[in-house]
């Protein structure tokens, strides 16, 4: 009666033996580590040295290498919750469509008359026109440069909303090309912010999209939250404007559709420019760091892409002996005048750069430029000696906890309690098999998540330790009294893992950060503890009891 | 011989004192209540908006001293608090400085923590600051709202397995028993003023796992006892799933209080809130699921006959009594 299938044991212990293959490189932290960076690098370069070579042998590249990553509060590092500023998004979009819109006005002049760009808030776009009896074709005409919105939601709507109003012709964006451009926005900016942490070259950031307009950037081993953010935060947005004039007011009165900018260089001096740039940086295609031919100043040089290169060599060509003013992020570097035509779409901007300042500029309009702002709504820094201590703190806690339990359980069961502690044991080791496998963030809080797994991980046992007690005063033998107490426990120890694991899932749902990281040891813990407790345990205690078949047994 | 935390048999009446121990549940989460409105709750960055900066010096950290260095920054509310903990060795003296959400400001500047960490050299030049988290109040708003949900789903959906794996008696049972330790332990956080953030939501929630854990064993046993005993009274059926099944419920709490003490007194002062919190929630859990859950139960009643419908013995007696 007390039998268990041979291919079911041998289930059980293939799944054990997996589980603690899993985990022992967890054992050998650093060695391992430094084993997958070295293993990683060689794979990227394609090239090795003996130094790499001699790393990459601390660990057989046979046995599992993959290891429980450790959060940010044991590592220490820096996390930041940004929200990027969507809507600025529609206001460049705005923009852009000014040229074609005039172009389009100016087809049916005869009946609209002169317009005039006003200005609008944010994301809107309006013109006045002379006629006002005109606004009808007026309107007509703009709707015909709304194009169908390209998305998955907003099918056939069109992106643009025209409506008219008396004199004036209102453009903006529609909801669902807004939509459209937000997802965009946000991709773009995923990205960015990717490759320009990864330019930095840190272990395993982590870089995720949050809801619908925040990223979550988390970067172990950085020092500062500060840091990262000078690394991601800068816009680096490049762009070029005709010049009105130049003055030292900062205070100084501007037409509608221009914009008062300092200079980068120059104290006190300011730019009166026109609102919409010739190009911007999006058309960019390189920038690479480089040194004036005349001067032997640290220069940056840039080129674009076709469009940019036409919408640039069009403007110069027709504007040849005005100033033209580079602006990056809202100050103006330079605002050299224009000898001649510039239509190879190269350039090289020269200001007050040091050679570190033009590589890093190079290296920000390379990537691109964050094609909105950034607002950081969280940033954390954890220092290294935090992580470190926390983690000998835990470790100790946790050793003290086990070592505790045991006694406690032995003490309290004998033998039986025995295999209960055996099993505890494997406990342990499969989750952080299971930890490693599926690559989960250890955390402090998952630590204390495995310290109370400990803790109730003996409750399945106790409970079927339990019922043999029970079975057994009804006398019908101990090996019915081990079957029946596995048997009749069963349903308590599903009901009561079920609910604990359901508040887990709540948990990793709604959760962030460390408190995620506690519901996956929590809910990874529930599912290893109550297959050790029935099957690991049953295993033990049905093999012990075919070699010793002992007439009684005391629970 | 055996290490018992009971006796082999027990027959406690657990249902002697119902008044007193139901009263004393009672009183003690209308305290709580009271506590919590009076006193409110000590708030973290998490819920509050704002920065902590973690300070630690080789010299006695001199609160007086570090309030009058920030003091000139004027930021507002300033909180400072020395930090003990045994893991810490005799030259580690941690400080903990909350500032308040700056009007204005999302996240605080870094030109502020700059400002904080320049002022705090100013007493201590060495003084090193292994951590600095900031929380923009727009992020802690909705932290609140994410963790009121977290703790309704939570019983929302043990309200609901129960109701489905057993009735809906017992349902309402478990859930009084846990709204019975959530109110318990936010009540002792604020009677200790004790900081409350996200990690502590994350607590209850454990909490609420075990005392239901521990709940469900003893409904276990009385649904199979309801279907043993048919004739036994309802009450005398609850004392008796009790006492069989107290052995367990105190070996499963004693395990783990044991695990959770260790980890209270060596796991260092970072996760002392959250796991001091977990600690007192299975001392309410377990009293919880003894004294509370049954009572609420004994007091709704519960249909007995748990027998399905093509059962003999069901019929049986249904048939004598008809």
């Amino acid at each position: 009666m007390l039998q268990i299938p041979v291919w079911n044991k041998m289930v059980i212990i293939l799944l054990v033996l997996a589980g603690i293959a899993f985990a022992m490189p967890n054992l050998f932290y650093e060695r391992v580590e430094r084993h997958n960076d070295a293993v990683a690098l060689i794979e990227r370069t394609g090239a090795t040295t003996d130094a790499l070579e001699a790393e990459r042998a601390l660990w057989p590249d046979l046995l599992p290498g993959t290891l429980v990553n450790l959060g940010l509060d044991l590592r220490g590092g820096a996390h930041l919750l940004a929200e990027v500023q969507v809507a600025d998004v529609y206001e460049a979009r705005m923009d852009a469509l000014w040229p074609e819109l005039r172009d389009v006005l100016r087809e049916v002049r005869d009946t609209v008359g002169t317009i005039r760009r006003q200005d609008a808030p944010a994301g809107e776009l309006h013109v006045r026109i002379s006629e006002p009896a005109g606004i009808a074709a007026a309107v007509e005409a703009a709707r015909r440069l709304a194009t169908p919105v390209v998305s998955l939601t907003g099918v056939g709507a069109p992106t643009l909303e025209v409506r008219g109003d008396n004199d004036l012709l209102i453009v903006t964006l529609s909801e669902a090309e807004r939509q459209a451009t937000d997802d965009r926005t946000m991709q773009q900016s995923v990205e960015i912010v990717r490759r320009r942490v990864d330019e930095a070259g840190t272990r395993e950031p982590t870089i995720q999209r949050q809801g619908a307009d925040r990223i979550l950037i988390q970067v172990p081993g950085i020092g500062s939250a500060q840091e990262l953010k000078d690394l991601i935060g800068t816009t680096a947005r490049l762009t070029f404007h005709p010049v009105v004039s130049r003055t030292t007011d900062a205070q100084a009165e501007v037409d509608a559709r221009q914009i008062l900018l300092p200079s980068m260089d120059e104290e006190g001096a300011f730019y009166v420019l026109e609102q919409t740039p010739v190009v911007t940086g999006d058309d960019l295609v390189d920038s690479q760091p480089a040194f004036d031919q005349q001067t032997g100043q640290p220069a940056v040089t840039f080129r674009f892409n076709p469009s940019g290169a036409r919408a640039f060599g069009d403007y110069t060509a027709a504007n040849v002996g005005a100033p033209f003013a580079i602006v990056l992020d809202e100050e103006v570097i330079s605002a050299p005048v224009i000898r001649q035509a510039i239509t190879g779409g190269s350039g090289q901007i020269t200001g007050n750069f040091t050679v570190e300042g033009s590589t890093e500029l190079a290296v920000l309009l390379r990537a691109g430029a964050l094609p909105a702002e950034m607002v950081f709504l969280e940033e954390r820094t954890i220092g290294p000696e935090l992580g470190a201590d926390s983690i000998a703190a835990g470790e100790i806690a946790a050793v003290v906890a086990f070592a505790s339990v045991l006694v406690f359980m032995v003490l309290s069961y004998g033998l039986f309690g025995f295999f209960a502690s055996v099993a505890l044991i494997l406990n342990v080791g499969l989750i952080f098999g299971v930890l490693s496998v599926i690559g989960a963030t250890l955390t402090l809080p998952g630590i204390a998540g495995i310290v109370l797994t400990i803790g109730m991980a003996v409750d399945a046992n106790v409970l079927v330790f339990e019922r043999i007690r029970e079975e057994l005063k009804t006398a019908k033998g101990p090996a019915r009294a081990i079957e029946q107490g596995y048997a009749r426990a069963l349903s308590a120890i599903i009901d009561a893992n079920l609910t604990t694991f359901i508040i887990a899932v709540i948990l990793f749902t709604l959760g962030s950060g460390p408190v995620r990281g506690f519901s996956i040891t929590l809910g990874i813990g529930i599912i290893t503890s109550v297959f050790t407790a029935i099957y690991v345990t049953r295993l033990l205690i049905v093999t012990w009891f075919d070699r010793a078949r002992p007439k009684t047994i005391e629970v | 011989m055996r290490l018992r935390l009971v006796p082999q048999e027990t027959n406690i009446d657990f249902f002697k004192h119902a008044r007193l121990t139901l009263g004393a549940s009672v009183v003690a989460m209308i305290l709580s209540v009271a506590v919590w409105l009076g006193m409110g709750l000590n708030f973290g960055i998490d819920f509050l908006g704002g920065t902590t900066i973690r300070t630690e010096s080789s010299t006695p950290v001199d609160v007086a001293a570090y309030r009058a260095a920030l003091d000139a920054l004027d930021l507002g509310d300033v909180s400072i608090t020395q930090v003990f903990d045994p893991t810490f060795g005799p030259e580690q003296n941690v400080a903990m400085i909350r500032i308040q959400a700056q009007a204005g400001q999302e996240s605080v500047t870094p030109e502020t923590v700059l400002a904080v960490q320049d002022a705090l050299r100013t007493v201590y030049p060495a003084m090193s600051f292994p951590s600095v988290e900031s929380v923009g109040p727009k992020v802690s708003g909705e932290l609140i709202q994410t963790a009121i949900i977290a703790v309704i789903a939570s019983l929302g959906a043990i309200l609901v397995y129960i109701w489905l794996r057993f009735e809906w008696q017992f349902s309402v049972g478990a859930v009084a028993a846990l709204i019975h330790d959530i109110i318990l332990t936010v009540g002792l956080f604020a009677l200790l003023q004790i900081r409350f953030d996200l990690a502590t939501i994350a607590a209850l929630l454990t909490i609420v796992g075990y005392s239901i854990n521990d709940t469900v064993v003893i409904f276990d046993r009385l649904r199979e006892n309801l279907v043993k005993y048919k004739s036994r009274g309802l009450q005398d059926v609850m004392n008796l799933s009790a006492n069989e099944t107290l052995s367990r419920t105190l070996m499963t709490s004693g395990t783990t209080l044991l695990a959770l003490l260790a980890l209270l007194v060596l796991g260092g002062d970072v996760i002392r809130g959250f796991v001091f919190a977990i600690f007192w929630g299975v001392i309410v859990g377990t009293y919880s699921s003894i004294f509370v859950a049954k009572n609420i139960v004994l007091m709704i009643g519960v249909k007995r006959d748990w027998s399905k419908p093509d059962a003999k013995a069901g019929t049986q007696f249904s048939n004598i009594d008809a």
